[in-house]
């Protein structure tokens, strides 16, 4: 029996809700252990060895991706294969360079030589290099971590502990396996945040330098930001009594899943969801929701295997329409920028990012990429209801300029005898301007984007703790303008929808459908929460 | 008897991006199919590469609207060069019809 270790709290910020308790799985990345370089012969079958191990996993990987991210890896799987890449590597430890200095300074340079291509699409390839280059290193220096050392899918909850995670290594993470997630750093809401809410994978995030031990038994208590260490009984009772709680009004919400959502006064309210990565709906039965409501194509453009050209950008949309079976989907059009940088196509250097070239303003300024994504909707739209949403609109001539555009892409798909149709064209409400200016928008639909509308109503980051009093959802300012904008759609005959993370707090919902909103956009795993709260509405 | 022959073409980059990754990645693929040493160059650059060869197929960074020339040594060759055309004239196959 070992010494029983006390209790420990660790303090972070909840970045996707949940309590699970289990064991922590520890993922950070180990330092580097010193191995000894050995005889150039040594360092060479060293380097054989990290190589066809990196080569396994990729390949590995690359089968469980799912269809619309196939071929994501075969650039790293061909480039690790390509005798041009190692060949260097091996003259340098042959002339006596340990395997990792001679692998590291090789592919160095041809990350720089990528950097410096004048081409964003391949400047962009030199992230690719720069993985490739860390997963060998790690694997000649002992750095990472035992890539199949998940725990077995048992009964037993796990918690997964790393330092930070990219979005591509959340979705190579099973799931299945950990009941969530402990991260050291990372931010409640960047990207990963948001993966782990719509598929409501409990995360806690920012939890510093928590020394944290590995198989230890632990709750995850992602409602209030927290990682329990060795909880004592007393804790654990507690725990237990909350998250028997939460089962218990889970169920009852899942009651609601498969009915339509409907105020306890009768009005029927749209329920869509929001789509991040494409395989989310894999898990979702369209008849438990009203189509899609948003859809982030900002994910497409993080593969390695390059940004989407049309027929990619194609195959995800209709993928979308199928499975909507005849409800309506939306697809935002690219919205990069801001909290959401692209190598290669967002500006660098921006003193203000959120206030810069983002959203519409950046796919305006870059028509050869916008293009190619105005061409695939026109093609999708021939196959189903499809709504085409801009972000960051401010002024009219945006629209105009876009609808111009779609109009070009469709002749010419025309000409070609392609199949295309002209789809619904909406806008984002989220800059404060197109919201008093609402009327003056030639549009066919308003979805409110509520995260960024209060960040700058409130002139308040939404990461920023120190003014997170002022970041208010509820300031009569931001209630103003949605009213404004629902009002105008119902005066008009437009829809007005409201896809930001208001519509899934129950702080928030009572009071937008009080000021009339009848159409919401949530994450996945809010839908029955969701349709529950509305239930008990009015 | 040995059956050697040599065979050249070439072909217009239409993909909207260039040769990147992907198509680069189905290029050096395609021609790792072949016996014969296929080597290939892009419109006004003298150096000839490796065709299967992705660091040396990327590196070319040849893009939308230039020229890239094949040239096949070996037993296969004609059938290289012809496999090799056809799938930059099929702009890497990413525009089939749906």
């Amino acid at each position: 029996m070992s010494i029983q270790r006390p209790e420990r709290i660790f303090t972070g910020t909840a970045a996707s809700p949940g309590i699970v308790a289990g064991r922590l799985r520890l993922h950070a990345r180990r330092r580097a252990s010193q191995i000894a370089a050995g005889s150039p012969v040594e360092e060479a079958l060293r380097l054989d060895r990290a190589l066809s191990a990196a080569a396994a996993r990729l390949d590995q990987l690359n089968r469980t991706v799912d269809e619309a991210a196939r071929g994501i890896l075969e650039f790293q799987i061909a480039l690790i294969e390509d005798d041009e890449l190692v060949e260097p590597v091996r003259r340098a430890i042959a002339s006596g360079a340990p395997a990792p200095q001679a692998w590291r300074e090789s592919l160095d340079g041809q990350v720089a030589d990528y950097e410096a291509a004048p081409d964003a699409n391949f400047r962009a390839r030199s992230a690719d290099l720069a993985d490739l280059r860390d997963r060998v290193l790690d694997l000649l220096t002992g750095a990472r971590e035992a890539e199949n050392d998940a725990p077995p899918n048992g009964e037993e909850a796990n918690i997964y502990v790393g330092e930070d995670l990219s979005p591509s290594r959340f979705l190579e993470i099973d799931w299945g396996r950990y009941g969530g997630g402990a991260l050291l750093s990372g931010s409640a809401n960047g990207h990963v945040a948001i993966l782990a809410r719509a598929r409501g994978v409990p995360l806690v995030v920012g939890l510093g330098s928590a020394e944290l031990m590995g198989g230890a038994d632990a709750i995850l208590d992602a409602e209030e930001g927290r990682l329990i260490q060795d909880p004592v009984r007393l804790t654990r009772d507690i725990f237990d009594r909350r998250m028997t709680t939460r089962r218990v009004t889970a169920a009852a919400e899942a009651e609601f899943l498969p009915l339509p959502a409907v105020t306890r006064g009768g009005t029927r309210i749209a329920v869509a969801i929001n789509v991040d990565e494409p395989s989310i709906v894999d898990n979702i039965d369209p008849a438990h929701c009203d189509g899609i409501g948003l859809t982030r194509t900002e994910f497409m453009f993080y593969s390695p295997a390059g940004w989407p050209d049309e027929q990619k950008q194609y195959d995800i949309y209709a993928r979308l329409i199928a499975w909507a079976k005849g409800r309506p989907v939306t697809i935002r059009t690219l919205d990069a920028g801001g909290d959401k940088p692209i190598s290669g196509l967002t500006p660098e250097g921006e003193t203000n990012p959120f206030l810069g070239l983002r959203g519409i303003r950046l796919s305006l300024a870059r028509p050869e990429v916008f293009r190619v994504q105005l061409t695939a909707l026109a093609r999708a739209a021939f196959l189903g209801p499809l709504k085409v949403m801009l972000p960051m609109v401010t002024v009219p001539r945006e629209i105009e300029e876009t609808r111009r555009l779609l109009r070009a892409a469709i002749e010419e798909l025309e000409r070609a005898g392609k199949p295309a149709a002209m789809p619904s064209l909406g806008m984002m409400v989220e800059v404060p301007a197109a919201a008093l200016n609402v009327a003056l928008f030639e549009v066919e639909f308003f979805s409110i984007g509520s995260n960024d509308l209060v960040q700058y109503v409130t002139a308040t980051s939404r990461d920023c703790a120190a003014v997170g009093a002022l970041h208010n959802p509820l300031d009569p300012a931001v209630l103003e303008l949605i009213g404004r904008v629902v009002a105008h759609g119902a005066a008009t005959g437009r829809e007005v929808g409201l896809c930001g993370d208001m519509a899934s707090d129950s702080r928030y919902l009572p009071v937008l459908l009080g000021l009339g909103l009848r159409s919401i956009s949530v994450a996945p795993a809010r839908l029955a929460k969701v349709k529950a709260e509305i239930a008990r509405h009015g | 008897m040995n059956v050697e022959s040599a065979a050249e073409g070439s072909a217009l980059i239409t993909h909207g991006i260039g040769l990147h990754a992907r198509p680069s990645v189905k290029l050096t693929k395609l021609a790792k199919t072949f016996t014969s040493a296929i080597h290939l160059r892009g419109e006004g650059v003298v150096d000839w590469v490796d065709a299967k060869s992705i660091v040396r197929v990327m590196g070319l960074k040849l893009r939308e609207g230039s020229t890239v020339h094949f040239r096949a040594h070996g037993p296969d060759a004609p059938a290289a060069i012809d496999a090799l055309v056809g799938l930059v004239k099929r702009d890497f196959d990413e525009h089939s019809a749906a």
